[in-house]
């Protein structure tokens, strides 16, 4: 059953679980579909879409809080499961080298090679459960097991922007340069958020679906190139939307 | 020519801020946005622009601007004060809390901001570009604002409208409430034991050095965990060091609370690494955040956060929903009371030297240290 729980008197977070997992995302999103399709309710401000919650805010002198919590807890509770992907996504990843420095010793500590460590991560399909720490930063669950690794004890001062990254079950890219812990398997060409994109600045949304692509230095090059002139359309690298993963 | 506020200093921490960036907190946007609205909201008022209109927020030291292209008005809101030089030997007081009309190459020089926090207002709003529907600035995502930073020397700010003729127009200070900070408990109370939340409230906490834009980390009693929930996992495994700064690693599997996974928070959530000391998240605040909330401050209550300084002592109290209601409608109404005592005043007159010095000769001290030496 949901709970819901009080953010201060101008947000309810309501909490669908305290896992990290496919199902209780799903009901994540499944919340996150019933509250747009209710329309827009007096007074909400927005919501923010978490692992296994979703974090209201409101303007409590526009609408009754308590009526408010009623009606959410309400669309949770009655909410079926948002269990199909949003958009799918084959993302050109770069592995290794100075691109992914972490590689190797990720590799080495699941006694596997490098070129396996690609195969898997080329292999999964990772869904975005929510966008956090920095504008952008997709929050990726789906990472093989024999690819968890803790995050560094001391993490890197700057984290080059773009640069993918995995940790535990967690994999993400770095919409821009930052300190980070994660470890660094590789590097996208692609721009993962435009402010002066107002309607859509972001690449990725919660519920989406990513496959990574390998590709080689060339190519990397060529498309990093492509997406410093502004030429690189994000359209390109949409598979699908609704529909499955083509075999 | 469109007005524009060139940056000569640009002081020590001074931003340029409206009422936020709501609308993106689900693709990882910070609202960001003046700390103290309300303040922001008088100094607008002060030069006839709307109450969400963009200004500087400013911190410690001020700024000093020069006026190109027209004439401006400008008001100050805060602890602060300042001059104003026009043409070679005119020296004016800029005095907070009252609007002025300045001409083509005054010359604006806020000094020491006591008390947090001030905000500038111009006629017309600061007019740089809009970033996801704001100019606030967010340091850390480099957005909005001058290229996303703190003002700097050589930048050159667009203002909206030239100064509208009319009499200059003041208010006293708009005060904020004292008392402690009240406080909703959640949304993970039940994460701490029963003492946590006494000593919460019943302790005084410090603000220590470790502030700013997105939050303060206090010093006081520790809160602690409820041990019977999990406390045994170590905290190296501990979501994310402040205001959940590096993303949570977390797991598929089901965990103990130890490795709390990351959910919502807004300004003024009070989260709780492991060390039991909390971090009250102010504007820039991260969209989620890695640790346990204890509790958070009253939408009335949120302005105050904005005038704490490192060493500041502050005590919590729980209100009760129907409380934190009240008082937010007791503190609009408060506001638009202020608002329509504004009044038309005279502008402020040049520095009487004489005058100053013969009050120096009886006082024995040159200048008020706060306020700075005008040489």
């Amino acid at each position: 059953m949901p709970r819901l729980l009080p953010l201060g008197d101008a947000a309810w977070t309501v909490e669908f679980g305290n896992t990290i997992d496919a199902a209780t995302h799903a009901r994540v999103m499944g919340f996150d579909r019933a509250l747009r399709e209710a329309g827009p309710l007096p007074g909400v401000v927005e919501w923010v879409p978490t692992f296994r919650s979703c974090t209201v805010h409101f303007d409590p002198l526009a609408t009754d809080a308590g009526a408010l919590g009623e009606r959410l807890i309400g669309l949770a509770d009655r909410a079926p499961p948002a269990l199909a992907a949003g958009r799918r996504w084959r993302i050109p990843v770069l592995f290794g080298g100075e691109a992914g420095p972490d590689l190797a010793e990720l590799a080495a500590a699941g006694g596997l090679s490098p070129g396996a460590v690609v195969e898997k991560m080329a292999a999964t399909v990772f869904r975005v459960y929510m966008l956090g720490f920095m504008p952008g930063f997709p929050y990726m669950g789906g990472l093989p097991a024999e690819l968890a690794m803790p995050r560094l004890a001391t993490p890197r001062k700057t984290v080059p922007a773009r640069s993918l990254a995995v940790t535990g079950a967690m994999c993400a890219i770095y919409p821009v340069a930052s300190p980070g812990g994660w470890r660094l398997l590789g590097r996208t060409p692609l721009n993962l958020f435009d402010p002066a994109d107002a309607d859509a600045p972001a690449l990725f949304a919660p519920g989406d679906e990513v496959k990574l692509q390998p590709v080689d230095a060339a190519a990397f090059a060529r498309l990093e190139g492509e997406a410093a002139q502004g030429r690189l359309d994000r359209a390109r690298f949409l598979v699908a939307t609704g529909a499955p993963w083509p075999s | 020519m469109a007005v524009v506020i060139e940056v000569l200093d640009g002081g020590l921490a001074t931003t340029v801020q409206d009422a936020g960036r709501p609308g993106y907190r689900s693709l990882g946007v910070a609202l960001s946005g003046a700390l103290d609205p309300l303040w922001l909201e008088c100094a607008n008022a002060l030069v006839g622009n709307a109450a969400d209109a963009t200004a500087l927020e400013m911190r410690l030291t001020g700024p000093r601007l020069r006026v190109a292209g027209g004439r401006v008005r400008v008001a100050l809101v805060g602890q602060a004060e300042g001059e104003v030089r026009r043409a070679v030997s005119r020296r004016l007081t800029f005095a907070p809390w009252q609007s002025m009309a300045l001409e083509e190459g005054d010359e604006l020089r806020i000094r020491a901001v006591r008390g947090g926090i001030a905000y500038l207002a111009v006629s017309g709003g600061i007019d740089t570009p809009p970033q996801l529907g704001s100019r606030a600035t967010h340091l850390r995502a480099g957005m909005g604002g001058v290229q996303g930073r703190a003002l700097m020397a050589g930048d050159r700010l667009p203002a909206g409208a030239v100064a509208p003729n009319g009499p200059e127009r003041r208010q006293a200070a708009f005060l904020h409430e004292t008392g402690p900070i009240r406080l909703l408990p959640g949304p993970q109370d039940d994460y701490f034991t029963r003492d946590a939340l006494r000593a919460l409230i019943e302790g005084e906490h410090i603000v220590s050095r470790d502030a700013d834009r997105m939050g303060l980390r206090l010093q006081g009693p520790r809160l602690e965990h409820d041990a019977a929930l999990g406390d045994e996992i170590p905290a190296s495994r501990w979501a994310a060091p402040r205001n959940a700064g590096a993303p949570s690693g977390g797991s598929e599997a089901t965990r103990a609370w130890g490795s709390f996974i990351s959910d919502g928070v807004a300004p003024g959530t009070l989260q709780v690494p492991p060390d039991g000391q909390p971090i009250l998240l102010l504007a820039d605040c991260q969209t989620v955040g890695g640790y346990p909330k204890i509790a958070t401050v009253i939408r009335a209550d949120l302005p105050r956060l904005a005038h704490l300084l490192p060493d500041d002592r502050l005590r919590f109290a729980i209100a009760t929903r129907a409380e934190a209601l009240a008082a937010l409608r007791a503190q609009r109404a408060r506001l638009d009371a202020w608002r329509a005592g504004i009044a038309a005043c005279r502008p402020a007159g040049d520095i009487d030297e004489a005058a100053l010095y013969s009050a120096n000769l009886i006082s024995g001290a040159m200048y008020d240290g706060a306020t700075g030496d005008p040489q």
